[in-house]
């Protein structure tokens, strides 16, 4: 998935039913979605999504194209996975005895994560990181058993250039 | 100024020009009725929502102004569904307003409630549920904007009955404002000088014309181009009229019952110029295999058909006209300094697969009647700029084959859909959009049942059109497939030629109806339904079932393997 993912970040309208817009468009053309994490913005008008598209099932300058034509797409910078920072939260509820517990919490800050909740057989942690990082916490976590994990999908921004390297930066005019 | 929503809505609706509605009112959109009665819109009411769709549609068609349809919720908004995506597919500029429960029970299933906004998301340009009557004006003139620029489509407003009801303070909007929302209308000069460099080296060139000329009005632009370059014209289904097919640079309609000499053109060429066409598989066949030695100028003002499905080699984004008179200036001036190369050879190919291969089919003097006949009887006996529209079926391509069409805006049909259905309704709104026109619906028996009851509105509002039904007792097209291509097993594809009795079905819906079985009757019958202009004809035409319509490219099949058909002289 790594290599042939896309990221979109998604300027909208911060309107009702622009979510199903998107998705359905998605599901129209037969697109596949591998994360779409939503969240508010700095200007309560717009909200922005995030992306992740399967690049091998779906081209990615139809998606970009086809989303540029929903009313309520205000901008849509495609983000190679090199010219992003990406981010992704996980939390689990993972089994531990007393005994297993101290090298739980060893384990999850090697990763800079934390306990956040703490039952009488089981806790649940909490990490933040890259989606590949995440993948690895998950593995880490496993053979302890996991009884719950869920993911946010993830967010991204452009990275920031400090040479003159410019973004690549799509827009429906730009042909 | 206070007015309810609802006199809002009609207000704006005359602020944006509307002349006419087609509808049906029922529960939830019963208050934006009452100040119709006051208003200078002409309403005209349908039998079936499915007509009012299908008569916007065919308004839009034949004025280029954006069709408008008003109908009801639940029930009324679903069977408007079908002309929504009719538009949406053919790039129709249309406004439906659909009546919704009120605001305050959406979400508990009132009665006739339904999510007419999720379901017509997918086949509407845009939509709108109005939550507030103060937004009515500025959604009013959102939609119409959305509708008719860009590359223009249907679009949707859904008004619950309380937001109608309440009132607002009146204002109307100078301008839309919607940030999201920038057709392109910059064109780029370099693009031009690239399209026109690759004119002037290719040997055989073909302009690949669309739909998109008619929706841009820039059919005379395109014939600038073509005579000033000798360049051949094809025009697709959604472009019939574009350019006169009675011109000498015309080779008439490409695709899977194209003319033997437009698929091979495109085929053969070295250079297509694709204006506001979008290489519908109806139209490329197999797509790896379509015109394989091309060059590729690819004109459309959707940015997401360039490169959906052929990669250019010079992409243009814009509105057809403007790219097209801007090539125009850049031809001519490259023609001033250099020579281009002589289309002598290529035209001569092209003749002698006009030659070989014309279109052809054989009416014994009193052998069963020939469906092809009685579309050239109709042409010939009609005038010139008469409107055509059609349904769905092999009465559909005979229509496009056999008809000349020689003015822009004639030729009105569902190419993307192919709905059935479509051809009375449509017929009606282009003859309330063209008064002053002649309008014939060609018309097959399968689909003529479909939507016959708005010949009931057509007497009722006084809308004299014309049908032919090409009656083959036959599902022809449908027919014609298993025939070819599942060993002549005919399954549910017949009808009968009398059930119903189409003449007194006619006559019922306050029509003048005539029946021909012979050829002979053909040219009378014509001359007198063509006299007759105060209320609606019907022809039942009895034509031979087991004509096929020929050529075809059998799906999924390369365009050379087209299978020409009948000849003249058993072709070459
Ligand atoms: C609403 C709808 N249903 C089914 C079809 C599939 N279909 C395409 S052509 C055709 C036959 C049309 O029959 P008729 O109107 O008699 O025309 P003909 O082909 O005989 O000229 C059918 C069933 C369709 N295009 N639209
Ligand atoms: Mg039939």
């Amino acid at each position: 998935m790594e290599q042939h993912h896309h990221i979109l970040s998604v300027l909208v309208e911060n309107k009702a039913g622009v979510l199903s817009r998107v998705a359905g468009l998605f599901t129209r053309r037969g697109y596949n979605i591998f994360s779409l994490a939503v969240s508010p913005t700095e200007d309560v008008r717009y909200s922005r999504m995030t992306v992740v598209v399967d690049g091998d099932s779906s081209p990615i300058e139809q998606v970009t194209k086809q989303l540029n034509k929903l009313i309520p797409v205000i901008e849509i910078r495609e983000l190679a996975a090199s010219d992003a920072v990406e981010r992704e939260l996980l939390i689990a509820t993972v089994k531990a005895s007393a005994e297993e517990r101290s090298h739980l919490i060893d384990l999850v800050s090697i990763f800079d994560g934390q306990v956040i909740d703490v039952g009488v057989a089981s806790v649940t942690v909490m990490v933040a990181g890259t989606p590949d990082g995440l993948d690895a916490v998950a593995d880490l976590l496993a053979p302890y058993g996991i009884s719950e994990l869920q993911r946010t999908g993830r967010v991204a921004l452009p990275r920031l250039i400090r040479g003159s390297r410019p973004l690549k930066a799509v827009k429906s005019s730009d042909q | 100024m206070k007015l309810t929503g609802a006199q809002a809505l009609i207000k704006s609706l005359e602020l944006e020009g509307t002349e006419v509605v087609f509808g049906l009112p029922g529960g939830a959109i019963l208050p934006v009725y009452d100040p119709l009665i006051d208003s200078s819109i002409r309403h005209i009411l349908v039998r079936h929502e499915q007509g009012a769709g299908h008569m916007a549609e065919g308004y839009a068609h034949a004025t280029g102004r954006p069709g408008v349809a008003m109908v009801t919720s639940g029930p009324a908004a679903t069977n408007i569904v079908t002309p929504l995506c009719d538009a949406y597919m053919d790039s129709i500029p249309l406004v439906v307003i659909t009546g919704q429960v009120p605001y305050s029970v959406i979400g508990t299933d009132a009665f006739q409630e339904c999510d007419t906004v999720g379901i017509t998301m997918p086949v509407t340009k845009h939509n709108w549920l109005i939550t507030d009557p103060a937004d009515i004006p500025e959604i009013v003139r959102e939609a119409f904007h959305v509708a008719t620029t860009g590359r223009p489509g249907p679009v949707l407003i859904d008004i619950p009955k309380d937001v109608a009801i309440e009132s607002m303070d009146w204002y109307w909007p100078d301008s839309v404002d919607l940030p999201g929302y920038k057709p392109t209308n910059k064109v780029s000069t370099k693009l031009i000088k690239d399209a026109a460099r690759l004119m002037s080296t290719a040997k055989k060139p073909v302009i690949y014309a669309g739909g998109g000329i008619l929706k841009a009005r820039a059919a005379e632009a395109l014939r600038e181009l073509a005579e000033m370059t000798g360049i051949p014209v094809v025009t697709t289904l959604m472009a019939r009229g574009a350019f006169p097919d009675r011109h000498d640079l015309c080779l008439g309609m490409p695709g899977m019952h194209g003319n033997y000499t437009a698929i091979t053109a495109l085929q053969e060429a070295d250079l297509l110029i694709a204006l506001g066409s979008r290489f519908d598989d109806r139209v490329t066949g197999k797509v790896d295999a379509f015109a394989p030695n091309a060059k590729i100028i690819h004109v459309d003002i959707d940015p997401a058909e360039i490169g959906k499905v052929r990669r250019p080699d010079v992409p243009i984004v814009g509105d057809c006209r403007r790219v097209i008179e801007e090539l125009v200036k850049a031809v001519r001036s490259d023609l001033e300094k250099r020579h281009w190369p002589d289309l002598i050879p290529w035209w001569s190919e092209i003749r002698t697969w006009q030659r070989d291969f014309p279109l052809y089919y054989e009416q014994e003097e009193d052998g069963p009647l020939k469906p092809q006949f009685v579309i050239e009887k109709l042409r010939d006996l009609s005038p010139d700029d008469t409107i055509v529209a059609s349904g769905v079926g092999q009465h559909q391509m005979w229509a496009s084959q056999h008809w000349k069409f020689d003015y822009p805006y004639t030729w009105v049909n569902s190419g993307g859909l192919g709905t059935m259905g479509f051809s009375v309704p449509a017929a009606i709104g282009a003859k309330v959009g063209r008064p002053d026109r002649t309008v014939w619906s060609i018309d097959g028996d399968g689909c003529f049942q479909m939507t016959a009851q708005e010949l009931v509105t057509a007497s009722a509002e006084q809308i004299p059109i014309k049908v032919a039904i090409l009656n083959n007792a036959y599902l022809g097209m449908v027919r014609q497939w298993q025939e070819m291509f599942y060993e002549e097993r005919y399954s549910e594809v017949y009808l009968s030629p009398d059930l119903p009795d189409y003449v007194k079905w006619a006559e019922a819906m306050g029509c003048i109806a005539f029946r021909v079985d012979s050829p002979e009757d053909v040219a009378p019958t014509i001359e007198k339904a063509n006299a007759i202009t105060d209320r609606p004809v019907v022809i039942d035409f009895r034509t031979d079932y087991r004509e096929k319509v020929f050529p075809m490219v059998p799906a999924g099949a390369s365009n050379s393997d087209v299978l020409p058909g009948p000849t003249p002289n058993g072709g070459k």
